[in-house]
């Protein structure tokens, strides 16, 4: 991105577009990434109300997944899940094994 | 009272890729309150963790119109903005129905806001005010503040030979300050009791009025524990008395959730690295001191609920 000289931006410097930092990808803070258990979740959505980041997906009530490009994997969706159906894979573990941990892939 | 299916079809306010810390409490609140939110809302931060954190140059994670002037005058700001909008809506310029939230840390509101608040609040601006209270000065390097506990440590306070306790003072009790002010509604609340703090907010919102919402705020930074253990520490902070969740409502105090056995304090402070020094055998009576001044503050709110611990 080409920097902005003070005439391209903003007066005040106001960001005209809301919710851009989802452009910033904190992921890349993550050591440990959140995988999920299928069979044991049923979906009661409480990774999802106590999540800091917005990062677990909910598509029609249904739990789908998680953001990996945003998740910083501070670990409380696998603390607060009543049924121990999140567990936290240190990333590099994940890799070595990777599509064998889980059936979730992507992220960074 | 909508259910977490039906709030998770809402959309969020907040964004993803803010930079709060990992299992930040601060995050989690916001993202809370939000999702109560009906009509359109406008929201301004004191500064603070969740203002630096949210809005680094060139983003932003706010989905709705934000504000930030400076450390002391979120509310004074936020009732400008509300006062400018009753103006545009009796031009009939706005014809939108919209609601206005000020955030605001321990800092920027126990400490440093709390003149601008008290007088936003006695000018009976209707605005909502929420003061995630994390205890200490977490977003420039754990300094005390007044919501700061007796007997923890932060790096102002640290306990050492000469002052074994670290922190000698009471927190203030802002919740009973707002609540002298006689506004229609004043609430604490806290995030591991979604329904409860969501419903708060709804109620909040709907008072045609200023109110406040106090929310504990667990930091793993600044209280010493693992980022994931945030929601565990606010649970034991209501069960064990240190955070009671009760709400005044034009002036009729009614206790939301009467934990059925309370629980030990000693149990919430041995979740916390902050409190460390205070479990040593040779500190027992700065710990002893520490229980007797949570137990009567929650002592006091009971009593105004007519009720017994």
């Amino acid at each position: 991105m080409k920097e902005k000289g003070w005439k391209d931006i903003p007066i005040g410097g106001l960001i005209l577009e809301a919710g851009n930092a989802e452009r910033y990808l904190t992921g890349s803070w993550r050591t440990f990434r959140p995988v999920v258990n299928e069979e044991k979740c049923t979906d009661c959505l409480l990774c999802w109300i106590y999540c800091p980041d917005g990062s677990v997906i909910v598509e029609d009530g249904k739990r789908k997944g998680f953001h990996y490009d945003h998740c910083k994997g501070c670990g409380i969706c696998a603390d607060v899940c009543p049924f121990g159906a999140i567990e936290m894979v240190e990333e590099s573990k994940y890799r070595e094994g990777a599509g064998k941990v889980s059936s979730e892939k992507g992220g960074r | 009272m909508p259910s977490l299916k039906e709030l998770s079809k809402k959309e969020e306010l907040i964004s993803r890729g803010h930079r709060l810390c990992p299992g930040c409490g601060a995050g989690i609140i916001v993202r809370q309150v939000l999702l109560a939110t009906d009509v359109p809302v406008v929201a301004g931060c004191a500064t603070g963790c969740l203002e630096v954190a949210t809005t680094i140059y060139p983003y932003t994670a706010w989905k709705i119109p934000w504000i930030h002037s400076a450390f002391e005058n979120v509310a004074a700001t936020i009732s400008g903005v509300e006062t400018a909008y009753r103006a545009l809506k009796k031009k009939g310029k706005i014809d939108k129905d919209i609601r206005f939230i000020a955030f605001g840390g321990d800092g920027g509101t126990y400490d440093i806001g709390i003149q601008s608040l008290s007088g936003a609040i006695e000018r009976g601006h209707r605005m909502l005010y929420i003061c995630y209270d994390n205890e200490a000065y977490m977003n420039t390097g754990i300094q005390r503040s007044s919501a700061s506990p007796m007997g923890c440590h932060t790096t102002t306070t640290p306990p050492g030979k000469a002052i074994p306790q670290g922190k000698s003072e009471n927190r203030k009790d802002l919740t009973q300050i707002i609540a002298a002010h006689h506004i229609p509604y004043v609430a604490q609340a806290c995030p591991a009791f979604h329904m409860d703090l969501i419903r708060k907010v709804q109620k909040a919102l709907s008072v045609d009025g200023p109110s406040f919402i106090n929310i504990l705020s667990p930091c793993p930074r600044g209280w010493r524990y693992p980022a994931n253990k945030t929601i565990e520490i606010a649970k034991l902070a209501v069960l064990t008395g240190f955070w009671p969740l009760y709400e005044v409502e034009n002036g009729k105090y009614r206790i939301t959730y009467k934990p059925r056995k309370r629980r030990p304090l000693r149990e919430f402070l041995e979740a916390q690295g902050r409190f460390k020094h205070l479990l040593r055998e040779e500190n027992k009576q700065f710990l002893e001191r520490l229980e007797r001044e949570v137990e009567e503050r929650e002592r006091e709110i009971f009593a105004k609920a007519g009720e017994q611990i």
